[in-house]
């Protein structure tokens, strides 16, 4: 069972994933339960794989599909998953953070999109195995494959919601198509000049043949970071994600918002490191230089648009892409902390943005908007989701001990020891801007004053509200516990960094990174 | 400007000119860059949701081609065993060919390696890596293999796409995307945050936030 | 600092940190219904913390060092707490204050009938564990940790009220407080983590760090200055504004900020940052620190003027702390053993009588509602103790004896004549003489002029006993701090 266990991390989803889809129809209570069950088995394989992972010699673990396996058949004949730290530890995430939400999704599926339990287990189920699967697979094409599994399940998922949310969808669908598109246009030249799909046999090709200055794999390297870049939302391709994401359902938000952007920047490491090799990638082109300028605008832009919002889950989508930004920066700085910061902020960002949204999605629930004048007395009426929802809060802001503390710590050291002031600039003015976003929530939901600065309510505290509101009235069990669950695991991260982080290290060694410490 | 030198013409026309390389000996890719950028410019400049979406798959057609094209072959043939070759059929040459052991530009899926002794003992043949002379009549046939991956693909896309035309042509009546635009901005304009703070009675307000509801 | 101390592992630092936050839970759940027993736990939690750092004296006196390794942050910077002199006056300056001003905020509290006191009460133990936690800082990392986390925990405290003064006194709060923390500190920090120490990044208090010789001499300035601003908890000019803006808060808030928690963190860390960071040597050798002297004597003076124009009594006892802040960041900044010392005691004793001074302005809030200077006429007649214990907290604030505040600027004098600043002197002299100039009046038109006879009727008006209780004994502890004295020099390195 174990030796299996990297496929089981896909057979345990597809599976339920078909079991929903067929028994959907007629019980559509049985849903829920079989997504759960099924991302608790791949949680398990996931599990496992890290286990293995840590005790192999190499540090890595492979997995050819089909038994095309390295012993008996050349690279590349088959198509071959390679689990290693960072693909193991992304995985992990990844089905943890899926698990969770499935959980949680229970009462809002029933709510927001009733008589379609099948179809969106289904899809969420499908999504899943594509995203695990985009983070362990060894093979150029099936990561196109495993992209468009993703995208086209997430298309569904987000216009399950309104009619809004299917407009928001289309464009979606467009922009996306592009992106993978350009992803598969950079893949064929990369096969055309070497011809091989395994990543890294074209890695091994590109050293022995010395590619490393032909045209065609420089084009493909650029064709392939556009696609990711794309999909990954980097300002200004951004346009897609804050309105599908606001306008899709509570539980697809959840799932989508944490995890697809930041795959795709595991795709943009993958491909710069595995693929096309430290050399390749940082040294023998110009983007080095350019690419820390563009994460400049990305940050500050995002960050300027979510200080416009006038509504919380619409300021998160915003929020994302600044912290693609932070993530496209700590690659681009070429540096070896940077790089840790990048990694580590990956999982990082999927646990507080899972906890933020997982919070909006009980504010909506109990306040039917997300708008900021809906969110007075919620600290009294909701203390421990409000609590778990500022834990994410103060984590995307960098205030210790929780995880985004110590991604932005790195991060800082990387653009420090990289000499790119402008990065490092560009991280202070988003966390000044962050500060300013959530305690603006936070006197939202605490005070008793207008916009405009008048006081509302008779002083002393009262804030104005009806009966209703100001009694202890908490979310649902299956939304608070995952909530809580995640603010948890933020916390944990924060302060059992280091062993997170000495993985990372372990796989970041061998491409031999500049550090920078030496002056 | 009336005398052009031979040598300056001949950059753009001679055998060597640009012209030569890029349209004669490049062909499929100038044809494969043409559509693809006729994809672009329909799917962001054209207005009404179907023509984008035809753009989307004259984009991805593009790429198919690129794919197919770079896997042409003169001369070659299907990728089926030639009867010579077949290690299943009688002609087949036993246990004497060398086992090649790495893959060779556009690499079958079918060459792997299997010891002489078991093809002997079990009476079946196992497939055996082909030398360089022997595959280089076959075409390559795994461009086409991941091309039919990405047709699948592209059909689902545009599936879900026209599933999404027909959503929206139900909501707002247009499949324009500037009156789907404005429809939107009037359904936003018009929305209203349902007061749930309020302590006054409450009055009946035109709730339209038909798109939290649908 | 000290060469070579013998350290001793005790989980007794870990006690006083974590006491509060067991509190804060039972605080919580015993809530509104059982008001009493939430004001016992409160009470209790104090008297524990304080009982735990007092025992940590004789230990320390002996010149051992207490430790105790909390967790593991990164491979080479470990979150420990360590008590030595200057930690362990701060935590018992803190802790001893916190049990008065518990009582003090009961009396308070009660008194004006306020809100939400449970979530008070709650906020107010979270801050108290962030303080202990400074005071046992061994390294700037985890001083970095508690810093950040009293900034956020009294965020609710100065914003009580929920108004829309509440809601400006907020805002100017944290934007101060987070902007620098992030934009300037974390900076230093990152810089000191990578390259102080070959790059190991101990970033450690005790060790003998070679700033100097990494360094170069521009960079040390730099850093010295992002330091310095980035605790803007200290309240040097410009970053001032945070402090007269946050007295929307109810007095024991400002009380905490003023005397035990928040101000004094900031100009704690910075003189943990000057002494053990930097150095005495170091910074001595700097060329350009004296810019961080004419800083600290800069804030000194302006906030002493400002103090003079200010009407609202908490407002002028704001910027009267601004500049005895100043008294110790100059200490700091004078880069003498007498210097520090100084400015550790000056901690103590600023605390102990403004501390004072506040629960007065209080007491005279909830007695009779005023809140103005001008007001203030004749009010000796119906408040005497609460103006008496305004005249020694004002008397120990300016610096005469027998009281406490004499003895730290003793020593800030003597730092100063040391590196030869006599001009530094003057400042202090000046400095003294405001201080006597916007402090005394206030209690000598309280005791001397009755303008109004129709105030003076009604005999003995005061606040409730649990407001006069708490200001007599510090009243009363600036006079005890002068007396021992002895036992705080010691423990400040300044002994014989």
């Amino acid at each position: 069972m174990s030796e299996n266990s990297i496929a089981l991390i896909f057979a345990f989803p597809l599976f339920g994933a078909v079991l929903c889809a067929l028994v959907g129809r007629k019980s559509r209570n049985l849903c829920h339960p079989i997504a759960v069950a099924s991302l608790a088995g791949a949680l398990w394989g996931g599990i496992e794989t890290l286990r293995r992972v840590i005790a192999s010699e190499a540090n890595e673990v492979s997995y050819y599909f089909g038994g095309w396996n390295a012993d008996a058949y050349p690279r590349g004949v088959g198509i071959e998953f390679r689990a290693d730290y960072l693909g193991t530890l992304i995985m992990l995430v990844v089905v943890g953070v899926a698990f969770l939400v499935a959980i949680y999704s229970k009462l809002p599926v029933a709510e927001e999109t009733p008589e379609k339990e099948g179809s969106f287990y289904t899809l969420f189920l499908l999504q899943v195995t594509g995203l695990a699967g985009i983070c362990l697979t060894g093979d150029a094409f099936n990561l196109y494959v495993l992209i468009e599994v993703a995208a086209l399940t997430g298309y569904g998922l987000i216009a399950m919601g309104s009619a809004r949310a299917a407009a928001a969808t289309f464009n979606y669908v467009i922009l996306g198509t592009i992106g993978a598109s350009f992803y598969l246009l950079g893949v064929g030249y990369v096969y055309m000049k070497t011809g091989t799909l395994n990543m890294v046999g074209i890695q091994e090709v590109i050293t022995a043949d010395g590619l490393a200055d032909s045209a065609a794999m420089q084009v493909a390297f650029v064709f392939i970071c556009l696609g990711v870049l794309i999909k990954m939302a980097f300002f200004p391709f951004h346009a897609w994600l804050p309105n599908a994401y606001f306008h899709a359902p509570t539980a697809t938000s959840s799932l989508l918002a944490p995890l697809v952007t930041k795959v795709m920047i595991y795709v943009m490491i993958r491909m710069t490191l595995t693929v096309f090799g430290v050399d390749f990638s940082f040294e023998n082109t110009l983007w080095t230089e350019v690419i820390p300028w563009l994460v400049v605008i990305a940050i500050v832009c995002a960050a300027t648009m979510a200080l416009a919002q006038r509504d919380v889950k619409k300021m998160l989508t915003y929020l994302i892409v600044a912290e693609v930004g932070y993530m496209v920066g700590g690659i681009w700085v070429y540096n070896y902390y940077g790089f840790i910061g990048s990694i580590f902020h990956v999982i990082s960002d999927a646990c507080m943005t899972l906890c933020l949204f997982l919070g909006v999605g009980i504010i909506l629930r109990k306040r039917k908007t997300t708008h900021f004048d809906g969110l007075r007395g919620l600290f009294r009426k909701m203390p421990f989701t409000m609590g778990g929802f500022f834990v994410g809060g103060f984590s995307i802001i960098g205030l210790p001990p929780t995880c985004g503390f110590f991604s932005k710590w790195y991060l800082i050291t990387g653009g420090m020891l990289a000499e790119r002031w402008e990065y490092m600039v560009a991280l202070m003015f988003s966390t000044m801007v962050m500060v300013v976003l959530f305690f603006r929530l936070i006197e939202r939901i605490h005070l008793a004053v207008t916009e405009s600065g008048e006081n509302i309510g008779h002083g002393h505290g009262d804030l104005a509200l009806p009966d209703s509101e100001t009694f202890f009235d908490e979310a649902h069990w299956t939304m608070l516990v995952p909530l809580l669950l995640s603010a948890s695991v933020v916390l944990v991260i924060g302060i059992f960094n280091q062993d997170i982080v000495n993985l990372i290290q372990d796989f970041l060694e061998p491409f031999d990174l500049p550090k920078g410490t030496d002056r | 400007m009336r005398a052009v030198s031979e040598a300056d013409s001949s950059i753009m026309f001679g055998e060597d000119g640009l012209l030569n390389e890029l349209l004669v000996e490049r062909f499929n890719y100038c044809v494969y860059v043409v559509l693809l950028l006729i994809g672009l410019y329909a799917m962001i400049a054209k207005n009404n949701l179907i023509k984008k979406l035809i753009g989307m798959s004259i984009f991805q057609t593009a790429i198919i081609l690129f794919y197919v094209s770079i896997g042409v072959k003169e001369g070659g043939t299907i990728p089926i065993y030639v009867a010579e070759h077949d290690p299943h059929g009688n002609h087949a040459e036993h246990a004497a060919h060398p086992e090649e052991a790495n893959a060779t530009e556009g690499s079958e899926e079918n060459a792997t390696t299997a010891t002489a002794s078991h093809e002997a003992d079990h009476g079946h043949h196992a497939p055996r890596s082909l030398t360089d002379e022997e595959t280089s009549g076959y075409a390559n046939p795994l461009p086409h293999v991941l091309m039919l991956t990405a047709i699948v693909v592209g059909v689902a896309t545009l599936g879900v796409a026209l599933a999404l035309t027909q959503r929206i042509y139900r909501a707002y009546g247009t499949i324009e995307e500037d009156a789907v635009l404005a429809a939107i901005l009037a359904e936003d304009a018009a929305t209203v945050i349902p007061d749930v703070l309020s302590t006054k009675p409450k009055r009946a307000k035109a709730k339209s936030r038909k798109a939290k509801q649908a | 600092m000290v060469a070579e101390p013998t350290v001793v592992n005790d989980v007794r630092p870990l006690i006083a940190v974590l006491t509060p936050m067991v509190a804060v839970v039972a605080i919580a759940w015993s809530g509104e219904k059982r008001k009493n027993l939430r004001e016992i736990f409160t009470l209790l939690a104090g008297l524990v913390q304080a009982s735990v750092v007092l025992s940590l004296t004789p230990l320390v006196l002996a010149g051992n060092v207490v430790e105790f390794h909390v967790w593991q942050i990164f491979t080479n910077v470990p979150m420990l707490l360590r008590v030595d002199g200057f930690g362990l006056i701060f935590a018992a300056v803190a802790s001893v204050l916190w049990i008065a001003t518990s009582l003090y905020a009961i009396g308070y509290m009660r008194g004006l009938h306020e809100h939400t006191q449970t979530r008070f009460y709650s906020f107010f133990g979270v801050s108290l564990c962030a303080t202990m936690g400074v005071a046992f800082s061994a390294n700037l990392l985890t001083i970095y940790f508690f810093y950040e986390m009293l900034s956020v925990s009294t965020y609710p405290l100065v914003t009580h009220m929920q108004d829309k003064e509440a809601r400006k006194g907020g805002r100017t709060y944290l934007s101060y407080l987070l902007f620098t923390s992030l934009c300037l500190l974390l900076p230093a920090l990152s810089w000191c983590y990578v390259w102080l120490d070959g790059g190991q990044g101990a970033m450690d208090f005790l060790a003998g760090n070679s700033m100097s010789e990494q360094f170069s001499g521009t960079t040390q300035i730099v850093l010295l200055l992002l330091f310095t601003f980035g605790f803007a908890k200290a309240g040097l000019m410009p970053f001032h504004s945070w402090l007269p803006n946050a007295m929307v808060a109810p007095t024991p808030v400002s009380a905490l900020l003023h005397a035990v928690a928040v101000v004094k963190v900031g100009v704690f860390c910075v003189i943990r940052v000057y002494s053990d960071i930097f150095g005495i040597e170091v910074l001595q050798a700097l060329d350009g620190e004296q810019i961080m002297v004419w800083i600290a004597c800069a804030t000194i003076l302006i906030s002493s003027l400002i103090a003079l124009s200010q009407d609202n009594l908490k407002r002028r006892l704001a910027f009267s702390t601004i500049g005895q802040l100043g008294y110790v960041v100059l200490g700091a900044t004078l880069a003498t053993k007498q210097g520090m010392g100084g400015a550790v005691l000056h901690i103590a004793m600023h605390a102990c009588g403004k501390i004072t001074l506040f629960f007065c302005a209080g007491a005279i809030l909830v007695a009779s509602g005023k809140k103005y200077v001008s007001e203030l006429r004749g009010l000796g007649r119906k408040m005497p103790f609460t103006m008496a214990a305004f005249l020694i907290g004002s008397l120990s604030v300016i610096g005469l004896p027998p009281l406490g505040g004499f003895v730290s600027k003793w020593y800030l004098v003597l730092g100063a004549l040391d590196r030869d600043y006599v001009w530094v002197v003057v400042v202090l002299l000046v400095s003294s003489l405001l201080n006597v100039f916007y402090l005394l009046p206030v209690a000598v038109s309280a005791f001397f002029r009755t303008e109004d006879e129709k105030e003076g009727e009604g005999g003995i008006q005061e606040a409730p006993w649990q407001c006069v209780v708490p200001l007599s004994c510090t009243a009363l502890g600036c006079f005890g701090l002068f007396l021992f004295s002895d036992v705080l020099l010691s423990l400040a390195g300044l002994a014989n």
